[in-house]
């Protein structure tokens, strides 16, 4: 494999005990080895609490004031743990963006659709009003939102689930990022529309060539998007392996047991 | 579609009607003095302390000094919508910034400046107007400074409390991982959201201050004599309530109903301004 566009080495994340108490203090992280490619999807899966979401948390930065966090994440070489706020606002959102699970609570419900896509472009390219809303607009048509005049005028509350998330996508790729991280992305959407924003998150990346490295604990998700698949269980990466070895030769006892509890359809005969 | 601003006003028929008082009793405290062949200071012996009347000129009756209720009244509106204004202004401003900064920011900052607005709470309001007016006269700028002095604290509490939690929101989060920070953070992001918060602590603050204005002026601290608040002029009322009531009746009215179109505005304009009540 060529020079990692991302690296992570011996990523630990832990919450320490409330002041003066001797118990309480949780190791959300710890060891996590991680690459992800240029390009790349790197899905990664595992039951809820066993630190998915902190990965990308600690990749941003946006771990809450009082966690702890060690080890290294290097983005293009550049170490990004403890780097200067200044800095770090300089790659968030133009060379790796993120998008939520749940967009109705990610969309700020006073704002216009079309000034909160413009933001990216207004705070990062120095774009004007006027062109970082032409580059919004562009932005609606590619994710494939009807009407993208009339939609960009509207505020969050008037769309629905599913565009909202194509929302979400549209100003997590404005500056076309070469990181995306999702962060359960569908889990907010029902079945069909879970498809059609899968689909739309292929094409895009195809388009754009942005590596993705995506949460979810839904494994068919991942055997649909992902190259490489880490599974996680209490703060660890129990195995890493390309996807279809991982479907087919699971090595690691958990793994085995979390591929046996996904539902299967029984057609009799 | 063509005409979105009449859409939303449909169904806000309190809003319009608070608005409108509002705005016909600031024009005619601002045209009527103009116009009237009375002024609010001159003193007219012969006509002491007459009662409302549609004949002879005053509409409203004289003061014990012979001076035309009606003019003297619309002064007190003047002033006292003066000082509402600007006094909540000063204090929303103030109290919106402070509290949003603080509340945002956290740590030693929030610390610092919640602590400086619980020192300037234990300062004795009466005294500090005391002192105030010792230093600089009475003039009528030293209310809308002292004034705003004191209402924007409760106000940056508030909305302290409203950014702490503001801050925990997903849509922040979404902001800062877009690389939004500090002053556009604040402004687009932060603020906007507390616009509800705002707008009902910001009508609740204009009655406050009027009635502020109205305790000053009753303790002699006020306005100068001849000029009259609607608190002086109650203040004067009061002390004669029993022989002539027009003279409490009348200024009391207007400033009842001024406070309760600001009321009513304060929940119309919050509800107009609810991107999410117009679907």
């Amino acid at each position: 494999m060529s020079e990692a566009l991302l690296q992570i080495r011996s990523l630990a994340v832990r919450y320490p005990a409330p002041h003066g108490q001797a118990a309480g203090a949780v190791q959300a992280l710890s060891g996590v080895d991680l690459d992800v490619a240029a390009g790349e999807c790197l899905g990664l899966v595992g039951e809820s609490g066993s630190g998915k979401t902190a990965i990308l948390l600690s990749i941003l930065g946006l771990l809450p004031p009082n966690a702890r966090l060690g080890g290294s994440i290097r983005f293009h070489g550049d170490e990004l743990v403890g780097m200067p706020l200044k800095r770090l606002n300089q790659i968030r959102g133009t060379r790796i963006a993120m998008i939520f699970q749940d967009p109705m609570s990610a969309l700020n419900p006073y704002m216009r659709i079309i000034d909160q896509l413009s933001e990216v472009p207004r705070v990062h390219g120095g774009l004007s009003r006027r062109d970082a809303g032409q580059r919004a607009l562009e932005m609606l048509e590619a994710v494939h939102i009807g009407e993208p005049r009339r939609r960009a005028r509207q505020y969050p509350h008037e769309l629905s689930g599913g565009m909202r998330q194509r929302v979400m996508i549209a100003m997590a790729l404005i500056a076309e990022p070469e990181l995306i991280l999702a962060d359960e992305p569908t889990t907010a959407l029902d079945v069909t529309v879970q498809a059609q924003i899968l689909e739309l998150l292929q094409e895009l990346r195809e388009r754009t060539g942005a590596a993705l490295l995506l949460v979810t604990h839904d494994l068919g998700i991942v055997a649909q998007l992902a190259d490489r698949v880490g599974v996680m269980r209490h703060g660890r990466i129990v195995e890493q392996a390309g996807c279809l070895a991982l479907f087919e030769r699971p090595q690691h006892e958990y793994t085995r047991s979390l591929l046996a509890a996904m539902p299967r359809l029984k057609v009799p005969a | 579609m063509n005409s979105p601003w009449r859409q939303r006003l449909h169904g806000h028929l309190g809003l319009l009607i608070a608005g409108s008082v509002l705005m016909l009793i600031a024009l005619a405290s601002l045209i009527i003095p103009a116009l009237s062949p009375y002024d609010y200071y001159t003193p007219q012996l012969e006509l002491i302390s007459r009662p409302p009347m549609l004949s002879g000129g005053h509409l409203l009756g004289t003061d014990p000094l012979g001076r035309d209720l009606l003019i003297r009244v619309l002064w007190g509106c003047r002033i006292s919508l003066l000082i509402a204004l600007l006094a909540s202004l000063i204090s929303v401003v103030v109290g919106v910034l402070w509290g949003a900064i603080a509340g945002y920011a956290g740590g030693y900052t929030d610390a610092l400046m919640m602590r400086t607005v619980d020192v300037l709470y234990s300062v004795p309001f009466v005294p500090f107007v005391i002192v105030l007016t010792m230093l600089f006269g009475r003039q009528l700028w030293l209310m809308f400074i002292a004034i705003g002095a004191v209402s924007w604290l409760d106000i940056a509490r508030i909305v302290r409390g409203e950014a702490l939690s503001l801050k925990r929101r997903e849509f922040i989060d979404a902001a800062r991982v877009s690389g939004v920070h500090g002053a556009r953070m604040i402004g687009r992001h932060i603020v906007p959201n507390l616009l509800g918060v705002v707008i009902i602590y910001a009508t609740l603050t204009v009655p406050t201050v009027i009635l502020f204005e109205a305790f000053m002026s009753f303790l002699g601290l006020g306005v100068r004599v001849p000029l009259a608040s609607l608190g002086s002029l109650i203040a004067d009322g009061a002390s004669d309530m029993q022989a002539h009531p027009h003279l409490l009746l009348v200024p009391a009215a207007v400033l009842a109903s001024i406070i309760y179109c600001f009321n009513f505005l304060g929940d119309g304009l919050r509800d107009l301004l609810d991107p999410r009540k117009h679907s």
